[in-house]
């Protein structure tokens, strides 16, 4: 999901003072003092889920489709950022690290985002491995496990209050959770969580819902995980109605060229990783957002797993309106698998 | 046509260049006072307007800690953790080069975005990389001290002197590390479902700076006043310089209307006339003014720092809406000022003589309409100080009070000068005085102009001498104790008085909280008993055993504000139950204040700590070195009475720096009004001077009895300014202040101040009449003579 790595690098660029794409420059600067991805990394569990300060990069990132008593397909999204601009963590005000979470909910007909920015060495915002415990602020992800958490965050005119039970294994993207991004071999450590089944509340302006659903957490980390000409991507998630998963995602070049990335994540948990060309994603229709056109119902294809389904946003207007901004909505799934998930898209 | 009568009209400009330099001098330099106050006002107002936005102190409440202890770090956090969106600022002061900086850290992930998003910046002003290459923004005219921080610095002209913006981390290291935070600026949007505030917190709806921006007000107001006055002298120099122009035009309009010229279009042209002069001269005016304002304003941005801790820019910047009322006023004035020439241009004869004695019988007629204009102002203003009340009331009677003043003046003028006459005997001083009273009507505009400009110096100074005076009176009466401690904790305050016990004569604890009465904010202080407030507090009212029915609990003490606001007076039963026994002032306080003896404070609130210490001491500086030392106390933490009053008087010192520069300013302006007059009148003035020169008055002798005629109406215009001045004094002190702050300024009289003044006011007179006479003096007989030769 190299997908989110451009808006954590835009978190760098927001602390620039240059919320915009001219901010992504900054980061190269000092990234060879941070670690770099390496392949055939064992990944050491429950530490793992914790922070990583000598990377520049990392997140916690959380989607959730729901429906409520009356059948009204919802989504959440729950993600905590973080960047660095030095490789190290520091007690105090002058710490070289930050957080930047993001919380939303999207109905067919509303969407709803809230945003909180944080130093690290106050205590303020910060991951801790064991017990699990990710927070911002009043928002927090926290459980004995990773397998059992509840989640919460709230925002001018909405909160939600959900528990989130795993029902299968974490799973491992590329080769093995070393995931590349380009043709040139920068790449990132990235794992899933897709098996949660979720339930509780949401607070919307209108009154209290109880909803159920699944939910998709992915954690990644890198360091200058992009190529400089890498300005934008689509991002897919999807829960199939036969319990399995996919996930896949096209990078967008600046010369028009794109790399594609897909695992298919069959309902026990086994995976299976295609690598670049193996996806084939068209944008069918557009809608105006905020001011833009953005795809909002596209064809996804993996031949080789015979998937050849559209994707349809339940809410075309689910646009971030955070200081890094992007689309980000719960999905439809009709064709040769059903089912629903999430979308994500930058650079429109 | 148009072009023939244009050129007949300018024709007269063209023979009386000093005429036309009088109007459009009276024009520039009354729109210069004008503008020149207001473009202090307005800046200094957008300057704090900036600086309480950035610090949100005014429209964004604040979290504080309901014991008043130290907001921490650790607090910031839970409060953060409970979902409230707070933002934490540093603040303290270091001395760089010598010089004291106040260092403002902000966190720029937190900042309310309604605050930045004023100054039009995001989140990421303070620079590209807060860690590694931080930014600090400072006014420009600081930047040199400050290059030693080791800090990329940005210059802004709206930041506040001696002040220097930067991220929490690099303040944080600045001030050395802490772990205390000034104040937590609430967000005003919270999130949805937030839990309630822990007890232990409170907001703060009104900053400090609210309180700052009602006392800064009233600096404003009273500058304003002074603006206005200043214009209104301006005015009267236009007043006359067209009254004047009209009445020697008139031989002109005359020859125009008998030529067939409609006296509409004769009138359009007059005003398209006068409508460019005050354009022209408005411009000159605005940019004049901007030249005062700049010169002045690092004096009061120092006095309204010093004084009110509110803090102005020190520079400039040109703003639209000065120009543009700069502009309106040039115009609006010299439309008043030309409305009387108009009029009578209007009821004008067809055949008219244009002679000087029929000018000053005409005139004469005119000091008696305008007598009887003042004594309808005066009676208005009787009407408006009985029957009005309000701001506009208040400013409404000043006007009434001065204009009428000013239009009383050629009547009360011509009355001395009919009774010296009188009363001369000898054939010279009896000539010297008619002919004194025969120039009355040119002069008469000048010399409003210049009892106006007196009246006005004596009433401001005035007015802010007896602020002074008031103040520190205040000062020394409210700070009764010689050191003040301000303990962190309840643990610090009883080390500090175990410290204290056997060092001190007295040590008075200071406990207050903060309560709503009638609605509005109010604090509620306990004070012991104790001498020294028996002896030193400013009770302006009270029941005869004041001070042992408070200590006894049987009643309170109000702060004037409050008694005023709500109407109570000694005796009555307050909304808490309590018997009002006695007032006393709080000058610039914008919450009421009420004040119960200690032992019914205690046992009204227990749960306040006692944390302010008042300390009677012999040795203040001793004790204040020892506490330093013992306790590492910071500025805020330790006050010593002495310097604090100190530094208030010196504030007070620069406040008279700019009262004064624009004293003297407006009586360059009367004094040239004078000048231009006299010079005016010179040329018409031979025929008259001319058989006295034949009957043996050498030329000498003669330029001396002129420059004696304007001394001698000089000074009575200023014994006559005296007691007009005396009276704006109070009208602002006792009616626009209580009108606008609720509070009432005791005036004093400064008798040597006054004499100043006058002298001052001679002088003026003095230099305005010696070129004149020098020219009289140096006049050549020949053109006397030519006086008879040309008689007809």
């Amino acid at each position: 999901m190299s997908a989110r790595i451009l808006i954590i690098i835009a978190l760098v660029g927001l602390m620039a003072g240059m919320a915009h794409a001219q901010g992504f420059a900054g980061l190269g600067r000092d990234a060879s003092a941070f670690s770099q991805p390496m392949r055939g990394k064992e990944f050491d569990f429950p530490r793992d889920h914790g922070a990583h300060p000598d990377f520049q990069i990392e997140w916690w990132y959380l989607t959730a489709n729901l429906t409520d008593a009356a059948g009204r397909d919802l989504g959440l999204q729950w993600t905590l950022f973080r960047s660095a601009l030095a490789p190290e963590a520091r007690v105090g005000w002058d710490s070289p690290q930050f957080w930047m979470g993001h919380a939303a909910v999207t109905t067919p007909d509303q969407h709803l985002v809230a945003e909180r920015l944080a130093r690290d060495g106050i205590g303020q915002a910060g991951v801790i491995a064991d017990p699990f415990e990710a927070w911002i602020d009043d928002w927090q992800m926290v459980g004995d496990t990773f397998d059992s958490m509840q989640l919460r965050a709230s925002g001018p005119q909405f909160s939600y209050d959900v528990t989130l039970e795993a029902t299968g294994p974490l799973v491992f993207h590329g080769e093995a959770g070393y995931s590349q991004k380009s043709a040139s071999g920068r790449a990132s450590y990235y794992y899933s969580q897709p098996f949660f089944e979720v339930a509780g509340k949401l607070v919307l302006p209108e009154g209290e819902v109880e909803v159920t659903g699944t939910a998709w957490l992915d954690r990644e980390w890198a360091s200058q995980p992009l190529a400089a000409t890498q300005v934008s991507w689509d991002w897919f998630s999807m829960v199939f109605d036969s319990g399995a998963r996919m996930m896949g995602f096209t990078l967008h070049d600046s010369d028009g060229s794109d790399y594609t990335q897909a695992t298919w994540i069959a309902p026990d948990g086994k995976t299976e990783a295609f690598p670049n060309g193996s996806l084939n994603a068209t944008a069918l229709e557009w809608s105006a957002v905020s001011g833009r056109d953005v795809p909002t119902k596209w064809r996804v294809q993996l031949l080789e797993k015979q998937v050849d389904v559209v994707v349809e946003a339940v809410n075309t207007q689910a646009w971030m309106t955070t200081s890094v901004q992007y689309w980000e909505g719960p999905v439809r799934i009709k064709g040769s698998h059903a089912g629903h998930g999430y979308l994500e898209m930058t650079g429109y | 046509m148009n072009g023939d009568v244009g050129r007949a009209l300018w024709s007269h400009w063209r023979r009386n260049p000093w005429q036309l330099i009088t109007l459009l001098a009276g024009i520039a330099l009354s729109t210069a006072l004008w503008s020149g106050v207001q473009a202090i006002n307005a800046e200094a107002r957008a300057s704090y307007a900036f600086a309480s936005d950035v610090l949100g102190a005014a429209d964004v409440a604040r979290v504080r800690k309901a014991d008043g202890a130290v907001i921490s770090v650790a607090d910031y956090v839970a409060l953060r953790r409970a979902g409230w969106p707070v933002s934490p600022v540093l603040e303290g002061k270091i001395d760089i080069d010598g010089q004291p900086f106040r260092i403002v850290g902000i966190d720029p992930l937190t900042f309310p975005t309604t605050l930045t998003g004023r100054s039009g910046e995001g989140p990421g002003f303070l620079g590209d990389d807060p860690l590694n290459a931080p930014i600090a923004i400072a006014h420009p005219d600081d930047l040199p001290e400050l290059a030693t921080l080791n800090i990329q610095l940005r210059a802004d002209e709206t930041r506040p002197r001696g002040s220097v913006l930067m991220d929490i981390a690099q303040a944080d290291r600045l001030l050395g590390p802490r772990g205390r935070i000034e104040r937590l600026l609430l967000r005003p949007q919270l999130p949805l479902g937030v839990a309630e505030l822990p007890e232990k917190y409170q907001i703060a709806q009104t900053g400090v700076k609210t309180d700052v921006a009602r006392l800064t007000q009233s600096f404003h107001l009273n500058l304003t006043a002074f603006g206005l006055l200043s214009f209104a002298v301006g005015i009267f120099i236009v007043y006359g310089a067209v009254g004047l122009a009209f009445e020697q035009r008139r031989g002109v309009f005359r020859t125009l209307r008998a030529l067939g010229v409609p006296l509409r279009r004769l009138v359009i042209l007059l005003v398209l006339e006068l409508g460019i002069f005050a354009i022209v001269a408005g411009f000159a005016g605005v940019a004049l003014g901007y030249v005062i304002a700049a010169a002045l304003l690092p004096d009061v941005a120092a006095t309204l720092r010093g004084l009110y801790g509110a803090d102005v820019a020190g520079q400039l910047q040109l703003r639209a809406t000065w120009w543009l009322s700069g502009l309106a006023m040039a115009l609006a004035g010299t439309a008043i000022a030309a409305g009387a020439a108009f009029f009578k241009l209007l009821r004008m004869p067809m055949l008219s003589f244009n002679h000087p004695r029929a000018m000053s019988l005409g005139a004469q007629n005119a000091g008696k309409w305008l007598a009887f204009c003042a004594i309808v102002l005066f009676l208005a203003g009787v009407g408006v100080a009985v029957f009005g009340n309000g701001l506009v009331a208040g400013f409404a009677l000043l006007a009434c009070l001065l204009i009428g003043a000013a239009f009383s003046l050629p009547w009360i003028l011509a009355q001395c000068l009919f009774l010296a006459e009188r009363r001369a005997r000898a054939p010279l001083a009896q000539w010297f005085w008619a002919d004194t009273r025969q120039q009355l009507p040119g002069l008469s505009m000048a010399l409003m102009a210049l009892l106006l400009a007196m009246a006005a110096n004596v009433g401001v100074s005035t007015m802010v001498s007896s602020f002074r005076l008031t103040f520190v009176d205040y000062l020394d009466q409210r700070l009764v104790s010689d050191l003040y401690v301000n303990a962190k904790d309840i643990e610090q305050a009883e080390e500090l008085m175990r410290f204290l016990d056997g060092r001190f004569d007295a040590v008075l604890p200071i406990v207050s909280v903060e309560a709503r009465i009638g609605g509005l904010p109010a604090e509620i202080y306990g004070v012991s008993d104790h001498p020294i407030y028996r002896e030193n507090w400013p009770v302006l009212a009270a029941i005869p055993e004041v001070w042992d029915e408070l200590v006894a609990g049987k009643g309170v003490l109000a702060s004037e504000q409050l008694a005023r606001r709500e109407g109570w007076s000694i005796g009555s039963t307050l909304p808490t139950g309590d018997r009002l026994i006695g007032t006393y002032s709080d000058y610039g306080n914008a919450s009421g204040q009420m004040i119960l003896g200690i032992a019914l404070f205690r046992e009204r609130y227990p749960e306040v700590p006692e944390l302010r210490f008042g300390l009677v001491t012999e040795t203040p500086a001793a004790l204040e070195e020892q506490l330093r030392a013992e306790f590492n106390l910071d500025e805020e933490a330790l006050i010593n009475q002495r310097e604090l009053k100190e530094f208030s008087i010196r504030i007070f010192e620069r406040t008279f720096s700019v009262t004064a520069a624009l004293n003297i300013l407006t009586l360059s302006v009367a004094g040239l009004a004078i000048l231009i007059s006299l010079l005016t009148l010179a040329t018409m003035r031979l025929p008259q001077l001319a058989p006295i020169w034949a009957l043996g008055m050498t030329r000498v002798q003669l330029s001396r009895l002129e420059v004696l005629r304007a001394l001698c109406l000089a000074s009575l215009t200023s014994v006559f300014a005296l007691p007009v001045g005396l009276a704006l004094a109070w009208v602002l002190l006792a009616v626009v202040n209580v009108e606008a702050f609720g509070w009432r300024l005791p005036m004093y009289i400064f008798p040597v101040d006054y004499l100043k003044l006058g002298l001052l006011t001679l002088c003026a007179a003095f230099l305005a009449a010696l070129w004149p006479a020098i020219k009289l003096a140096r006049t050549e007989p020949q053109s006397l003579l030519k006086v008879f030769s040309n008689e007809r």
